[in-house]
């Protein structure tokens, strides 16, 4: 009959369940417009930023603790206010949101990578290997990511002179958070794979003579992304709230190159003497990331999952 | 793991359950780090050494207003010039009970200068100690000293018996290696120590034996120190009545103390003086990449680095007011001082011009190491001079970090760095002291140009000058200092040596912090200038 362009886009919608489940869901929309802003915001931060945090001589110290614009004495040069080192907020929270991305987004890739080799092999041949694999996974779960990732950095203050340690910084975070998330991905693999090993299409690669490392490629691997995709975007939440977490206890990134951790730990000093900004803004930033990426992985979840469908 | 950072978690994590209820009259007070050691003898440190006073006594001690007064000696003469005569407390009794005679502080005399004590400097060179009779000790110098003591009231008095009984070691730097006096104390002091938990906390009580129990004012029974590295964490435990007497108190929280019912605040300027150290010793600047030059060598290049460093806008930004800029390595007070020498003016382009002159027209780069929890706003003070640095070209990336640490990497031997963030209070109040410590050339031969951690034992002058500032005026000087005594004279050859020091930048004065110490309403606390906690002077109230 009568068919739009619209009405055609509504059809192709509906074929594609996923996408139409997206469309309908209209708080999972939001956080993922949220989500994507932020991110955007951040790897264009050298361009959106009025100021360069990272560079100590464009600070200037008479412009240090400035309230936000919109308060009685702020500068409208400066949005969001200025830190005790008149460094601009908005800016830091910019650069320092990049950096928590970053570390967040590597050390989860490189825990996929890791988990999902790991699983796809102890999993498909099982046996002496599947039970060295699980007992180290079992071994790595009963640490607490985080009492891994002190431990690491310890470690790593302890056999690397000052500054080069911090020159590595963001690798040894980035290092001790993809250590602690890895046997979780692994695990689920390891499983997803256990239970594809048996399906009537693996045993005929098998038949027809198709090597091992073929089958687990082109066979298993794209039936077990599903699950994976919904771990390592929960995981990019936790990563990113772990990164935060040890910057705010001093052992993360430094303070002269902010991360969104860190600069929670400078506001938190200065929680009692009315400079609220400084905690409130960097705060706010990095609940609404972690929440609008457990929003997404959630709703992955939900999708993903026939037991929940 | 750095112990600190467990301390840190656990702090905030644990909280409400850290501090118990107050026993009757308990003090309970915070700071940020933990005593070094019990050893009196293993670092000199404001906090250690002071808390340490309130377990252990010298022969004389300071009153809240820092006169000297007798403590365990009742009195003492000059029988002449080079000859003191000291007679000692009767009936006074160690914390194990035994008695306190000559012999103790004979022992003492002993092992203060044995090992890599860090108070040698407490007895000069060539002084003989002679046991009179068991009440009286006669102290013989080489050369009149009029200073000899003015240092002791914190070169505490150890027990001969107990530590022989308990086989006590000679001290080690900063109690690197632990012996028994570590962990354990045996004092004469008005509080003994009931549990030492190294990092967590340490309770003590009030020692009922204590001679001076008859007229001591204040009415503390129980002490319980806890360190609690994070400032708000200490602030809010004050707000919530957990803890009596926190230190200290971070500037930016002072207004609202004072505006809450239940706490007050006292502050005022120290006599700690906090000063940039610059390493003028290596050959090769730490971080710098520069192959067998030291730019800081170079006096201009030293001056230029003065010139950046806008003083008024940290006074002003960073402690909020409560900080006096200095152009003495010495405060005022400390006897020597004089507000003759002025500052070097801040003046951006004068540096810019200074290092150009000394050919680093485009700056250099180096180490610079800073603490973050042994001064007032240490970190937000590195911080800023670091890009004050940055605007005439000279790269300093700090490198922060928290106070043992930041020791190794400053003190000897590894003296890493290009500039460090460091404080000074002489002991003595005296600016002889400043001058042998930090600029009397550190050496423990004359053909030996640094000195390390084995020499440490024999090292007598420079023993805090980690950036080896060398000049021999100023040896001459120091030791003409020590042995004047005509004060009009003496004083005038101090206030020439630090004309000196000013005009070679030996280093860079920054400023005299003020403490500011939160109290809750129902004590009653006389602050020292010297930032020493006497317990003795603390009344607690209902």
């Amino acid at each position: 009959m009568f068919t739009t362009p619209l009405r055609k886009l509504r059809i192709r919608i509906a074929a594609h369940p996923l996408l139409y489940r997206f469309l309908a869901s209209p708080i999972t929309m939001l956080a993922t417009f949220l989500g994507a802003a932020m991110i955007l915001a951040a790897f264009l931060a050298p361009f959106l930023a009025p100021q360069d945090p990272f560079d100590p001589a464009a600070l200037d110290l008479l412009n240090s603790l400035l309230p936000p614009s919109w308060q009685e004495g702020g500068d409208a040069g400066y949005l969001l206010g200025t830190d005790d080192q008149g460094r601009d907020l908005f800016s830091a929270i910019l650069y320092g949101t990049r950096t928590s991305l970053i570390v967040g987004g590597v050390s989860v890739s490189i825990a996929v990578l890791i988990g999902l080799f790991l699983g796809l092999i102890a999993g498909y041949f099982g046996g002496l290997l599947d039970a060295v694999i699980m007992r180290i996974v079992d071994i790595q779960m009963t640490f607490p990511s985080i009492m891994v990732a002190l431990l690491i950095d310890g470690v790593s203050r302890g056999i690397l002179p000052a500054e080069q340690h911090d020159r590595l910084a963001i690798f040894v975070i980035i290092f001790a958070l993809s250590l602690s998330i890895w046997p979780q991905v692994a695990r689920t693999v390891r499983a997803s794979t256990m239970v594809q090993r048996q399906r009537d299409y693996v045993l005929a690669a098998q038949v027809i003579g198709i090597p091992s490392p073929l089958i687990l490629v082109r066979h298993i691997l794209p039936n077990v992304l599903g699950p994976i995709l919904v771990i390592a975007t929960i995981n990019l939440g936790v990563a990113i709230l772990g990164e935060a977490t040890l910057s705010f206890l001093g052992v993360g990134i430094p303070a002269s190159e902010p991360s969104l951790g860190t600069l929670i730990r400078i506001g938190n000093g200065f929680l009692f003497s009315g400079e609220r900004w400084l905690i409130i803004f960097p705060g706010m930033t990095l609940a609404l990331m972690v929440l609008s990426v457990n929003l997404v992985g959630d709703w992955l979840r939900q999708e993903l999952d026939p037991k929940l469908r | 793991m750095p112990r600190w950072t467990l301390a840190l978690s656990l702090a905030s994590a644990t909280f409400l359950s850290a501090f118990g209820p107050a026993a009757a009259n308990e003090l309970r007070f915070a700071s940020q780090g933990d005593l070094v050691s019990l050893d009196p003898y293993a670092v000199e440190e404001v906090f250690t050494s002071g808390f340490l006073g309130n377990v252990y006594e010298g022969l004389v001690r300071r009153a809240p207003d820092l006169t000297i007064e007798p403590a365990l000696a009742e009195r003492w003469e000059n029988v002449s010039p080079t000859q003191w005569r000291f007679h000692l407390r009767k009936g006074v009794t160690f914390h194990d009970g035994s008695p306190f005679t000559a012999d103790d502080v004979i022992f003492s005399a002993e092992r203060v200068r044995s090992g890599a004590s860090d108070f040698k400097n407490r007895l000069p060179a060539g002084i003989e100690v002679v046991k009179v009779d068991d009440f009286t000790v006669d102290f013989v110098t080489k050369e009149p000293n009029p200073i000899l003591n003015f240092t002791w009231a914190n070169w505490y008095i150890m027990s001969k018996s107990w530590a022989e009984a308990n086989k006590v070691a000679p001290p080690t730097k900063g109690g690197d290696t632990e012996n028994f006096a570590t962990l354990h104390e045996n004092g004469t002091g008005p509080y003994k120590v009931d549990k030492r938990e190294p990092g967590i906390r340490t309770t003590l009580e009030a020692f009922p034996q204590w001679w001076g129990n008859a007229d001591k004012k204040g009415n503390v029974d129980k002490v319980t120190y806890t360190p609690v590295p994070n400032p708000a964490t200490r602030v809010a435990g004050l707000l919530s009545a957990q803890l009596d007497v926190v230190f200290p108190i971070p500037v930016q929280d002072i207004k609202r103390l004072e505006a809450a019912p239940n706490v007050g605040v006292i502050a005022g300027p120290e006599v700690r003086t906090m000063y940039l150290s610059m390493n003028q010793w290596k050959d090769m600047l730490p971080g710098s990449g520069l192959e067998g030059v030291n730019p800081l060598k170079d006096r201009r290049v030293r001056e230029a680095i003065y010139r950046a460093i806008d003083i008024n806008a940290i006074r002003d930004r960073i402690m909020r007011g409560q900080a006096t800029p200095s152009a003495l390595m010495v405060a005022p007070g400390v006897n020597g001082f004089t507000d003759t020498i002025k500052r070097y003016e801040y003046d951006p382009a004068k540096a810019k011009a200074l290092l150009a002159e000394a050919g680093y027209p485009d700056g250099f780069s180096m180490t610079y190491q800073c603490s973050n929890d042994m001064y007032v706003n240490d970190e937000a003070t590195c911080l800023a001079i670091s890009s004050m640095l940055a605007k005439v070209g000279v790269t300093a990336k700090p490198n922060i970090q928290p106070r043992a640490k930041y020791l190794e990497s400053v003190t000897a031997p590894s003296m890493d760095f290009g500039l460090a963030i460091l404080g000074t209070t002489p002991a003595s109040l005296d600016s002889h002291i400043a001058l042998n410590s930090l600029h009397m050339c550190p050496r423990t031969a004359a053909d030996r140009p640094l000195w390390n951690k084995d020499d440490l034992s024999k090292i007598v002058a420079g023993k805090s000058n980690f950036g080896g500032y060398c000049n021999p005026e100023i040896d001459k000087l120091a030791d003409a200092i020590l042995k004047e005594t005509d004060t009009a004279k003496r004083n005038e050859l101090i206030t020439q040596a630090w004309t000196i020091t000013t005009n070679d930048v030996a280093y860079i004065p920054l400023h005299q912090t003020w403490a500011a110490w939160g109290i809750a309403k129902s004590a009653k606390v006389e602050r020292r200038a010297d930032n020493v906690f006497d317990w003795r002077h603390v009344t607690l109230g209902k």
